[in-house]
């Protein structure tokens, strides 16, 4: 083809580059959406609890993906380091994704359970009071802060909207279930426990008088990875193969 | 068409201001309405910009239309991006010096009570700053004089291209205090949350409609390579942005937004968006300055127009598919992690045949070198050009990677290219710019460019040795194993062993710092002190090789 007729009619050239640029994309993400095995038949994944939600959102608010990844990549070091390569299944239900590119810190895909809440505390409050050689930042207004949680049906119905199978009772019961999660006393725990099976409800942040960010934060990281029954997840089968 | 000196005749003038009277309108409601403390400060700072927008059209246009817009090209808004890209570079550069130093000294940088200064939104600050607000305002103020040149056209669209300029740093303020507010998506590069996105794609139809409605009335019948270079650039970020930021508002009062996609169709389209701002915004649109101002300033016409054609439609081809070698050995399917690999690799190609051709167009004034240090900077950035686009292929392919990612080797590869490539070119064609846009003879001093280009090349040298050391060391020793057949490390022990090599980047970007004051007071005082030129000293258009 003669150069000269895109090098001579702005259009034809503003065409010409928006197709070029268009099949790379189209070719690699639209798949995603329809193959079968983009994502792994898993046993135990369920939305996020709205505290874990808040939590969530704090996660994001002061930007911890910059420096944690939540992807533990299929390498023999990574697993023994972190535990079983993070599946797709487990990211299932992030709006948006929280893969993370940089490890300042280490991966959190999986540190849910690895330690007690008491040194998620001291450790967000003042990270090189429990190790040392650290550089992360200190969080200790987290827990001092009030967890505004205000909007949280509104957050959880925006992510009905894109896809989470959140009920009309988890939205209608959003603020019960996040106190009652935040306060193992409370009456709310039972029903709670029956719309999200195994979450965790406690005091996370150790002070029962209220609900604080660190209650959200730690409630969200103590679950991370914790989710798949990887009892009953096997790699090979076919549906599984990608 | 009747000639545009007439007010009636002037529907920006009544388009525009109405936009920003929306603009000011929605910020104001948001205001009072907005049960959210982070939205009622940004609803604040937006109508302070629509404001401030509305006062800069009554000053300018109240009293008639200014007689630049009425003949010749249009040289103050360029000016003005000249201005914003130099103030917000040092912002930017600043901000990363900080943050820096904070992975360095953790003792000494962070202050419990003060939530806004940590890390993780200083971040995004930065690269927003850097990227965005330099380079964006870098871009726009050489793609404006550039296509007024190469098409012997004025610029289209009235006082579109000051809407376009004023707009544009209108939404980096709006980031970059959300950034400080804790207002983001997450999605690096595209922080920004969603009414930030909306107000940015005003912008930018503002910004295709200015650059292809002068490019449609140009009186050149070519168009020069260094415009195709702009349009995929305009284009394709268009593309990009509106893909990447699709999302789902908790409600029109709330700052949050929830992204349409999750998990693994998310991460690509992130990473389709992610390296395509690489692509796009840091290749496409600075090889347009490169395809410019090198050939003028070395006062050579371009090395090869069939090497122009070839790398620029291979190059945009092949850029799109990169984006999944960010994914490597996640949970991202192999067939994409595998094509994304495969054309990163090729990639390698188109980028060192537009090197060559950047750097080929020396041929016949190689001397010009030891005595022009704008030019000598213009052409290094070609070779670190080179440089990272040799690295980059390098570190795509999975066994690399699989030791390079999450280390700070990214850290290192992304700034040979940022302070390597794209500030260096930025710079060349800024101390171009200055004398010619206020038409003096030359730049205050030669010898202060000496001290910036080898100040700062100090500085990258520093920064990318380190991160280079400490991110193959990183990898390493993640992957350590004892005789036992334990892991040899534990993950602090390596974040220890970043110490000095932090220590080093802090100041190899101290460096890099230090020479852009440098060129800052150099512009100053060219532009206060400096002698006039007797006429126009930039000749109106490049000599290009037509076959």
């Amino acid at each position: 083809m003669n150069h000269q007729v895109l090098e001579k009619n702005s259009i034809f050239l503003l065409i010409g580059i928006l197709l070029v640029v268009a099949i790379g994309g189209a070719v690699e993400i639209a798949p995603l959406f329809w193959v079968n095995g983009t994502i792994e038949k898993v046993d135990g994944m369920r939305p996020y609890t709205p505290l874990e939600l808040a939590g969530r959102d704090i996660y994001v608010r002061e930007g911890c993906y910059v420096c944690h990844s939540q992807m533990i990549r299929s390498l023999r070091d990574e697993v023994e380091r972190y535990g079983h390569y993070s599946l797709a299944a487990e990211s299932m239900y992030d709006h948006p994704f929280q893969w993370g590119s940089e490890r300042t810190g280490p991966d959190l895909a999986r540190v849910g359970g690895k330690y007690s809440d008491e040194w998620q505390r001291a450790h967000l409050a003042d990270p090189r009071s429990v190790v040392p050689e650290s550089v992360m930042p200190p969080y200790v207004f987290l827990e001092k802060t009030p967890l505004d949680y205000r909007d949280i049906a509104d957050v959880m119905r925006a992510n009905r909207t894109v896809g989470v199978s959140y009920t009309d009772a988890d939205i209608a019961n959003a603020t019960a279930d996040l106190e009652a999660q935040a306060n193992p006393d409370s009456d709310g725990v039972d029903a709670f426990k029956k719309r999200y099976p195994k979450a965790q409800a406690r005091d996370f942040d150790g002070n029962p008088k209220e609900v604080t960010e660190a209650d959200a934060l730690i409630a969200y990281l103590q679950m991370l990875g914790t989710l798949v029954d990887f009892k009953t997840y096997h790699a090979n089968t076919r549906e599984n193969r990608r | 068409m009747p000639p545009v000196t007439d007010r009636a005749y002037r529907y920006d003038l009544a388009v525009l201001p109405a936009l920003v009277g929306a603009g000011l309108i929605a910020a104001l409601v948001e205001a009072a309405r907005s049960p959210d403390p982070a939205m009622i400060v940004q609803a604040w700072t937006f109508a302070a910009c629509m404001l401030g927008i509305g006062i800069f059209y009554l000053v300018n246009y109240g009293g008639g239309v200014p007689s630049e817009e009425t003949s010749g090209y249009r040289n103050n808004v360029v000016k003005a991006g000249v201005i914003a890209a130099m103030l917000w570079g040092i912002a930017g550069m600043l901000v990363g010096l900080i943050i820096a130093l904070q992975l360095s000294f953790p003792n000494l940088f962070y202050f419990p009570d003060l939530p806004w200064t940590n890390f993780g939104r200083l971040r995004p600050l930065h690269t927003s700053a850097v990227i965005f607000a330099f380079g964006g305002n870098v871009l726009i103020a050489t793609s404006f004089y550039v296509v007024q040149r190469t098409t012997r056209a004025s610029l289209f669209g009235g006082s579109l291209p000051w809407f376009v300029f004023w707009g544009y740093n209108a939404f980096i303020v709006l980031a970059g205090t959300g950034y400080l507010l804790g207002i983001t998506e997450s999605r690096e590069y595209a922080e920004p949350e969603w009414y930030a996105d909306i107000w940015l794609t005003v912008v930018w139809v503002g910004y295709l409609l200015v650059f292809l409605g002068t490019l449609i009335k140009r009186k050149e019948p070519h168009i020069y390579v260094a415009n195709w270079f702009y349009l995929a650039f305009i284009v394709t970020i268009a593309l990009l942005h509106l893909v990447n930021n699709l999302s789902m508002p908790v409600s029109l009062l709330s700052t949050k937004s929830v992204s349409v996609f999750s998990g693994v169709q998310d991460a690509l389209i992130q990473w389709w968006y992610g390296h395509n701002a690489v692509g796009f915004f840091l290749t496409a649109g600075f090889l347009g300055i490169m395809y410019y101002f090198i050939p003028k300033r070395a006062e050579r016409p371009i090395y090869s127009y069939r090497l122009s054609i070839v790398h620029f439609w291979t190059l945009i081809f092949i850029y799109i598919w990169a984006g999944p070698h960010h994914l490597l050995y996640t949970a991202l399917p192999d067939w994409a992690q595998t094509l994304g690999m495969t054309f990163s690799v090729i990639l390698w190609m188109p980028s060192w045949g537009g090197m060559i051709n950047g750097l080929m167009t020396l041929s016949g004034a190689w001397d010009k070198l030891r005595t022009d240090p704008v030019l000598r900077m213009l052409v290094v950035s070609v070779a670190f050009y080179g440089m990272s686009t040799f690295e980059g292929p390098v570190m795509s392919v999975r066994t690399v990677n699989a030791l390079s990612h999450y280390t700070n080797w990214t850290i290192g590869h992304v700034h040979s290219g940022a302070l390597g490539w794209v500030g260096y070119v930025s710079f060349g064609a800024l101390y171009c710019l200055v004398p010619w846009l206020w038409k003096k003879k030359q730049l205050y001093s030669n010898a202060l460019v000496e001290w910036h280009f080898w100040i700062s090349t100090l500085g990258i040298v520093l920064y990318i040795t380190s991160m280079w050391v400490a991110g193959i060391m990183q990898g390493l020793m993640w992957r350590a194993y004892n005789d036992y057949g334990f892991l040899e490390y534990s993950f602090v022990e390596t974040v220890q062993a970043m110490h000095p090599y932090y220590i080093i980047r802090a100041l190899g970007g101290a460096l890099y710092l230090a020479g852009v004051i440098v060129m800052a007071y150099n512009l100053w005082r060219t532009v206060r002190s400096g002698v006039a030129a007797s006429a126009e000293t930039a000749p109106l258009f490049v000599a290009e090789a037509v076959s």
